[in-house]
C-alpha cells in the first residue's frame, strides 16, 4: 500500500517539519493523523470550529508533497453530477444536431429498418465516450497518475445521500461509471474531509475515516502561526495580541474568534502601526475579531482589564528574562 | 488479537464509544505501525482511529490514561496469556505468593495480580460494590487461601517463632488485600464507571420528572441536551430533503424556445417545504415548581435545535424568554427566568390574554404551539375563548401535562376544559415521554 504511494510523507517528525516549511504550524496530533492516514491508506475526517486551519492543512499538505490539490466544495444539493462526472450534454446535443444533416448519407444505402438501426448502433458508444465525459473533482483525483491531495470541504453541508455515495470512493478508491466501467486509481489520493459540525456525520462515513479534531490553538502555537503569517510583526505586539485573543476565547460569546481572525487582527494592527495592545485601539478594531454586535457589546466593559493582563503578562515575562 | 488492545476496546465500548469491528482491525494495524513504546504517539494514533467525535476523544483520552496507568509495563501482558503452560497447583501458587511477599518482589506481585484479574474477569465489573468480592476472588486465585491456612496453623502452634511468622504473614495479607482492592478499583474506573453511569441515566429517563432530586440535575441536563441533539440531527437532515430530479417540462420548453425546441437548457422541479415554527409556552408557577426547572431545560435545548422558536414563560403575566435562552448559558437562563416569572400563583387566563394582546403575531398557520403546564388556574377564568382562537389560528396546539390523566379535572385543574381546543393533550412525565412527543411534533413538518 504505502509502497504504491509515489510521494512518501515520511515520519511524524518529517511531516511536522515539512508542513512547517510551507508555513503550516502543525501539532503532534495533526502530524500523527497524516502519518497514520498514509500508512493505513485511509481518509481523514477533520472536525473543529471554523477558521482553525482545516482547509489550510489540506493545502499545505499538497504543497509539502508537491501533489496537485483537488478541491470539492460541498453544499446542499450537491450530487454526483457535480462531484464525479457528467456527460457533456450540450456537446452531445450539438453533435447530434450537426449529424442530423449527415443522417441521410449514413443511412442512404440501408434498405430496411433493422439494417439502419445496426448502422446507428455504431454511434451511441461514440456519444458516451471519453470525449463527451466531463470529469468533476472526484474523478479527476482518482485519475491523477502521481496521486493527489483530495480535499472534500465542508462535508456536513452536503446531503446524506451524497455521503453514502462517497463511501465507495473512500474505501476502495474506485468508482463505477455505467457506460465506461470501473475507474480505479493507480495511486490512491490522500483524502481529507472537513466538517464544521453543522450536522452529525453518518456513522458509516465516520467508520471509514480517521478522525482528527483541531481545536483552538494554545498560546504558543498561535504565536507561531501569527508569526508565520504576518512576518513583520514585533515580538511585543505579537505576544500581547495573542494573549488578548486567548482571553477573549474564555468569554461567553456566540462566535469565538479563531486563528484566521487573530491573523486578520494582527495584520490590521500592523497596518495601524500599533506597537502595543491598548484599550482604545482594541475597541476600534474589535469588529475584526468578533462578528456579532451582541458579542462586541458584551466584552466591551472587559476590554480594559483584558488588555492590562495581556500587557502585564508580557512585562512579567520580560522581567524574568 | 492481543488482549491489551481488546480490553481497551471493551472499556471504550462500555463508555459509549462505539468501536466497530472494522475500527478494531484498523486499531490493530495502527499498533503494528506504532508499537507500544512511544505512549503519546500510540495515544494520538489510536485516537484518530477509534474516537470519532469531540466527546469520544475526551472519553478516549481519559480511558487511555487510566488504562495504561498500571503499575507494570503493559508490554508484559500480551504474551502472558492466562492459563498458558502447565496449570500450577494450589500449593505451588501459594508457595510462589509467599516467596514474592518475602522477597518483596513488587513487579512479580503486580503481574500475578494482572493474571489473576484476567482469570476472574475483573473487566466485567459494573458497580463499585463488587470491588470487595472481586478482590477476594483474585487473591484466592493467587493462592491466598492456602496462605491463610498456613497462617492459622502457625498461630495454633503457639510458639514464639511461629507467632512472629504468622504476624508477618498477616501483615502481608492485609497489604495484599489493599493492593487487590486498589487494582479492582482502577479496573472499575476503566470498565465499570461508564456502565454505572448509563444505568443511572436509564433510570432517570424513566422516572417521573417531579421525583428527580437536585443532585441529579447535572446528569439530567446532560440527558436532555443529548436528547435535543439526537432530535436535531434526525430532523434537520430530513427537512433538507428536497424533491429533486424530475424534469419541469413546461419551464424547459419555454427556456429552449430560442433553440428551436432543442432542449439545451434543462429545468428541474423543486419543492418548497415549510420550516418548523414553534411557540412554546411554559408554566413556571408554584404548582409545577419541581417540574419547571426541567421544562426550561428542555426549552433551552429546543432553542438550539429548532431555528424558529419563540418561548414564553408565565405564572400570571406572560414573559417572552427567547432572548434569555438564546444569550445566557443554561443555568443563568433558568435562574433568571425563574426569578422574573417563577413561583407565583398561576393564572392561565392572564397569560393567554397577554399572548393575545402582545404576541399574537407569533401565531399563524405554520405555527405549532406547545403548552407545558398542569392547567391549574386557581379557579380564575381560564379564558377558554382565547384558547379556541389559538386552536383555530395555529397549525397545531399540543399540551403536555406533568400530571397523570386521573388527576385531570380534580380541584382547580382546567385541563378538561382546555382539552377540546388542543390537537393533542398528553401526560408527559418522563424524559422518554418528552422525546417521543417532540419527535412527533418535528415529524409533522416533513
Amino acid at each position: 500500500m504505502a509502497d504504491k504511494n509515489v510521494k512518501d510523507l515520511g515520519t511524524v517528525e518529517q511531516i511536522t517539519e515539512g508542513l512547517g516549511s510551507v508555513g503550516y504550524i502543525s501539532t503532534q496530533q495533526i502530524s500523527t493523523a497524516l502519518y497514520i492516514a498514509q500508512n493505513l491508506r485511509k481518509p481523514i475526517l477533520i472536525e473543529g470550529p471554523a477558521g482553525v486551519g482545516k482547509t489550510d492543512l489540506a493545502q499545505s499538505t499538497a504543497k509539502y508533497t508537491e501533489l496537485p490539490l483537488i478541491r470539492l466544495q460541498c453544499y446542499e444539493g450537491l450530487d454526483e453530477g457535480k462531484a464525479l462526472y457528467e456527460w457533456k450534454y450540450g456537446k452531445q446535443l450539438l453533435y447530434t444536431q450537426i449529424l442530423k444533416e449527415k443522417l441521410h448519407d449514413i443511412l442512404g444505402d440501408a434498405d430496411s429498418l433493422s439494417s439502419s438501426l445496426d448502422k446507428l448502433h455504431d454511434f451511441d458508444d461514440l456519444f458516451f465516450s471519453e470525449g463527451f465525459l466531463e470529469p468533476r473533482p472526484l474523478l479527476t483525483a482518482l485519475r491523477q497518475k502521481e496521486g493527489a491531495v483530495l480535499l472534500i470541504d465542508e462535508i456536513d453541508k452536503s446531503d446524506e445521500e451524497f455521503e453514502a455515495f462517497l463511501l465507495e470512493i473512500l474505501s476502495e478508491y474506485q468508482v463505477t461509471i455505467p457506460e465506461l466501467g470501473t475507474v480505479k486509481s493507480d495511486v490512491p489520493p490522500l483524502v481529507l474531509l472537513t466538517s464544521n459540525n453543522t450536522r452529525e456525520i453518518g456513522d458509516a462515513l465516520k467508520r471509514r475515516c480517521l478522525h482528527l479534531y483541531i481545536g483552538f490553538p494554545e498560546e504558543k502555537r498561535e504565536r507561531q502561526i501569527v508569526q508565520a503569517r504576518v512576518p513583520g510583526i514585533s515580538e511585543t505586539l505579537l505576544a500581547q495580541l495573542v494573549s488578548f485573543v486567548q482571553q477573549l476565547r474564555e468569554q461567553d460569546l456566540k462566535k469565538l474568534p479563531s486563528i484566521s481572525e487573530t491573523v486578520d487582527w494582527a495584520r490590521v494592527l500592523l497596518l495601524m502601526h500599533a506597537d502595543k495592545v491598548e484599550p482604545e485601539l482594541v475597541r476600534s478594531t474589535m469588529n475584526v475579531l468578533l462578528k456579532f454586535e451582541t458579542d462586541i457589546q458584551s466584552v466591551d466593559n472587559k476590554i480594559v482589564e483584558m488588555t492590562k493582563i495581556a500587557n502585564g503578562e508580557r512585562m512579567r515575562r520580560s522581567q524574568q528574562q | 488479537m492481543d488482549s491489551t488492545l481488546t480490553n481497551l476496546i471493551k472499556a471504550l465500548r462500555v463508555a459509549d464509544v462505539p468501536v466497530s469491528i472494522g475500527e478494531s482491525i484498523d486499531a490493530l494495524k495502527t499498533v503494528a505501525i506504532t508499537g507500544y513504546d512511544d505512549r503519546q504517539f500510540l495515544k494520538d494514533s489510536l485516537a484518530t482511529v477509534m474516537a470519532k467525535s469531540e466527546e469520544e476523544k475526551a472519553t478516549f483520552n481519559r480511558l487511555f490514561d487510566l488504562y495504561f496507568s498500571r503499575t507494570i509495563d503493559p508490554n508484559f501482558i500480551p504474551d502472558e496469556e492466562p492459563g498458558n503452560g502447565e496449570p500450577q497447583s494450589d500449593e505451588e501458587r501459594a508457595e510462589n505468593l509467599l516467596q514474592m511477599i518475602q522477597s518483596g518482589d513488587g513487579t512479580g506481585l503486580a503481574m500475578a495480580m494482572e493474571r489473576a484479574g484476567q482469570e476472574v474477569g475483573v473487566e466485567n465489573i459494573q458497580f463499585s460494590t463488587q470491588t470487595g468480592y472481586l478482590a477476594r476472588r483474585m487473591l484466592d486465585e493467587m493462592g491466598l487461601r492456602q496462605l491463610e491456612e498456613r497462617m492459622i496453623a502457625l498461630y495454633r502452634e503457639n510458639t514464639e517463632d511461629a507467632s512472629t511468622e504468622a504476624a508477618e504473614l498477616n501483615e502481608a495479607r492485609s497489604e495484599l488485600l489493599g493492593q487487590a482492592r486498589e487494582f479492582v478499583g482502577r479496573q472499575f474506573e476503566v470498565y465499570g464507571e461508564a456502565a454505572t453511569e448509563r444505568f443511572l441515566e436509564d433510570y432517570l429517563e424513566r422516572s417521573r420528572l417531579t421525583d428527580i432530586g437536585r443532585h441529579d440535575m447535572d446528569r439530567m441536563r446532560r440527558l436532555v441536551s443529548r436528547m435535543a441533539k439526537r432530535l436535531a440531527s434526525k430532523h434537520s437532515r430530513r427537512r433538507k430533503l428536497k424533491n429533486r430530479g424530475t424534469l419541469d417540462i413546461r419551464k424547459t420548453m419555454r427556456a429552449n424556445a430560442g433553440y428551436d425546441g432543442v432542449p439545451f437548457e434543462t429545468k428541474w422541479r423543486q419543492k418548497k417545504r415549510d420550516k418548523a415554527k414553534v411557540v412554546a409556552i411554559c408554566d413556571v408557577s408554584q404548582s409545577v415548581a419541581n417540574y419547571s426547572r426541567f421544562l426550561l431545560m428542555l426549552l433551552y435545548s429546543l432553542n438550539e435545535v429548532i431555528p424558529e422558536i419563540r418561548s414564553f414563560a408565565f405564572s400570571a403575566r406572560l414573559l417572552e424568554i427567547s432572548d434569555d435562552l438564546e444569550s445566557l448559558d443554561i443555568d443563568d437562563a433558568i435562574k433568571k427566568i425563574l426569578k422574573e416569572a417563577g413561583f407565583g400563583s398561576t393564572d392561565y387566563g392572564q397569560a393567554l390574554s397577554d399572548l393575545r394582546v402582545n404576541s399574537w403575531d407569533a401565531i399563524d398557520r405554520r405555527t405549532t404551539v406547545i403548552m407545558l403546564g398542569d392547567g391549574r388556574s386557581n379557579y380564575g377564568d381560564p379564558r377558554i375563548d382565547i384558547m379556541r382562537e389559538l386552536h383555530d389560528q395555529a397549525k397545531r396546539v399540543i399540551w403536555l401535562c406533568p400530571e397523570y390523566p386521573t388527576l385531570w379535572g380534580t380541584g382547580d385543574s382546567e385541563i378538561p376544559r382546555f382539552a377540546p381546543f388542543c390537537h393533542l393533550m398528553r401526560p408527559c412525565s418522563t424524559v422518554k415521554d418528552l422525546e417521543r412527543v417532540i419527535d412527533d411534533i418535528l415529524r409533522s413538518y416533513e
